[in-house]
């Protein structure tokens, strides 16, 4: 009896070893892709990222050389754009939901936000490309930031309403004691004590958006050359990679790679930049 | 009242502010909260807007083409016959391939975090599969052309094929752009969600439950499978159906590394189409009306997809979880 129920407990405890051995080795496996696409980035990338790459616009096939400095000013030109809309729109929505709504609208709005969300990027392509391009009978950079500013307003909408609901009661309470009004408490007082927050929240939506190329492929389109007029064609980082990674051609290969580990480098330093900054309150809910 | 000034305030600018403030006034309190509300109300509208351009955008095919669409397999531009069965079928295939490799591997991962793991490894590992979730598909898609497809043809497809090549899954000849190959790209794309999701469920679950099945006397691995597990099985799922909706919806990574090609097969080897891809790659060179619209109508069919998968996610996970879950899918 004491024999088979010691056997039986040392079964079960090599059981759970394994069980956490094999726990392990998924962890690993999942950030696995991470560190073999970074391995791959930086040894592809990293020899065609000079001088030349951030100065000079693309060559024509077959002339070696050439860079995306149009395309690294197209992608800062579209995320202007985007966080024109998005972040007005985002955060005063965010405020809604943070300081007026009754429980059900803010749980109503929450959720078509959260629904939102999960809508494919390729699809505000498509109704930037009804709403806009057909409108104008153009490609524009104005119809690139509009698609990637309506992807923002509900990552912005969320992160504000939490980091608004962190500012203590106690606050708004003594604002409106003092005599002032509503809105103005919210403005200086709530908006203000959390817009490191807020604009932290703004920056990873801008991060998250700033790789994105599905909703570019038919509203801003791409550009060889400079965009000298925000209502044509402009050139986006993500979407010149995309262009030369299938291509033909092993220079526009290279240069994909080192377009890629410019914008992934970008990206990931927003992110810990972020990270790093917010305090572990905010990090937290963002 | 002093921290609130401290906080808030300068001490140059206190003496200014009940001047500027004062006095309060009705009419920018309403109509700050109209603004405020016309702003959330967006969100709304988008979904009223999407959903209306999208079939605006596709009366002509519907009414051309009616519930065909759904099930003929030809995509024909220049006979102008259109049928959207190989790429729903493909979403679908791609997405469930994707799945099959990525539940476990996040389930597992999200159990690690929460149950297992050495608390110094659990912050940095978040981070790490928080920075995998940030790169961007099209890069995702760049190393799947350029580093996976040529290894998955050289080694694992040859392999599987002399192991499995007796079932129509894993025949015929293996070019490396394939459904596997996409499904392999998506589970990449839908990992982090997945296990960032299932780590807050798992957090969730009371740690009540964990101690009655400690004083029973179970081990680790027991107390995971019986008390935390089973009770965040709904919530699990939820988190299973939210990576779907994305799997579904994921475009330029597939489009890149699945072949492109309208077909339907058995062998997961042969190339195939997404819904998203074939909007992506053709949608700027539907050169007639009808192909445009055949274009939005498949539009329409994905819209109509992740918004359903969606709403059952979130519902799934409403009722299991309170803000947290909510926070990881961000």
């Amino acid at each position: 009896m004491t024999m088979s129920s010691s056997n039986n407990h040392r079964w079960r405890k090599a059981k759970s070893a394994f069980a956490s051995a094999l726990a392990f080795v998924a962890a690993l496996l999942v950030i696995a892709p991470l560190g073999l696409v970074l391995f791959h980035l930086i040894r592809s990338g990293a020899s065609s990222v000079n001088w030349d790459f951030f100065t000079n616009l693309p060559t024509p096939v077959g002339v070696v050389g050439g860079g995306m400095v149009n395309a690294i000013v197209g992608s800062f030109e579209l995320l202007a754009l985007a966080a024109l809309i998005g972040v007005p729109v985002g955060v005063l929505g965010g405020v809604y939901l943070a300081e007026y709504g009754s429980a059900r609208a803010n749980a109503m709005l929450r959720f078509v936000a959260d629904v939102l969300n999960g809508v494919p990027s390729i699809i505000w392509g498509v109704i930037v490309y009804g709403l806009v391009v057909l409108r104008f009978k153009s490609f524009s950079a104005y119809a690139g930031g509009l698609a990637l500013g309506l992807m923002m307003i509900p990552l912005i909408m969320r992160t504000s309403e939490e980091v608004l609901l962190l500012v203590p009661t106690g606050y708004r309470e003594a604002s409106l004691a003092l005599g002032i009004s509503r809105w103005q408490t919210i403005v200086h007082i709530v908006m203000k004590t959390a817009s490191k927050g807020i604009v932290t929240g703004i920056l990873l939506a801008l991060a998250r958006v700033a790789g994105e190329t599905a909703p570019l492929l038919f509203t801003a389109f791409g550009n060889r050359f400079w965009n000298h007029n925000l209502s044509e064609p402009i050139a986006a980082l993500p979407l010149q990679i995309f262009t030369y990674a299938i291509s033909p051609y092993d220079d526009w290969h290279r240069q994909a790679w080192a377009g890629a580990l410019v914008l992934v480098v970008t990206i990931l330093f927003i992110n810990i930049l972020v990270r790093f900054l917010t305090r572990e309150r905010i990090a937290r809910v963002l | 009242m002093q921290i609130l000034r401290s906080a808030v305030f300068g001490p140059a600018e206190r003496n200014g502010i009940a001047q500027q403030m004062s006095p309060p006034s009705r009419f920018g309190d309403k109509a700050f909260e109209w603004l405020t509300l016309a702003m959330g109300l967006t969100v709304v509208a988008l979904v009223a807007i999407v959903g209306w351009q999208l079939a605006r955008g596709s009366s002509l095919a519907i009414d051309r083409f009616g519930f065909h669409f759904l099930a003929t397999s030809t995509w024909d531009p220049v006979a102008e016959n259109f049928g959207a069965l190989p790429f729903i079928y493909g979403t679908l295939v791609s997405s469930l391939i994707a799945l099959l490799l990525a539940v476990p591997l996040s389930i597992a991962t999200a159990v690690y975090l929460t149950e297992l793991a050495p608390l110094w490894i659990r912050q940095p590992l978040v981070s790490l599969i928080e920075m995998l979730a940030a790169i961007p598909s099209v890069i995702l898609g760049l190393w799947g052309i350029f580093v996976m497809i040529p290894w998955l043809r050289d080694y694992p497809f040859p392999l599987l094929r002399r192991l499995f090549g007796w079932t129509p899954l894993f025949s015929g000849p293996v070019y490396g752009v394939s459904m596997l190959a996409g499904g392999i790209i998506i589970a990449v794309m839908i990992l982090p969600i997945i296990t960032s999701v299932s780590r807050e469920i798992l957090r969730s679950v009371p740690n009540l439950q964990r101690e009655a099945a400690y004083a029973l006397g179970a081990t680790r691995w027991e107390v995971t499978r019986i008390a935390v597990l089973s009770y965040a099985r709904k919530g699990l799922f939820g988190a299973v159906i939210l990576g779907l909706g994305r799997a579904l919806g994921e475009t330029m990574a597939v489009t890149m590394v699945i072949g492109n090609t309208p077909q339907i097969r058995a062998s997961l080897f042969a190339p195939g189409y997404t819904l998203a891809s074939v909007i992506a790659n053709e949608f700027s060179e539907a050169t007639t009306d009808i192909y445009l619209q055949a274009l939005f109508e498949i539009g329409l069919v994905l819209f109509g997809i992740t918004i359903l998968t969606n709403l059952v996610a979130r519902l799934l996970l409403k009722t299991m979880a309170g803000a947290g879950t909510t926070r990881a899918v961000q």
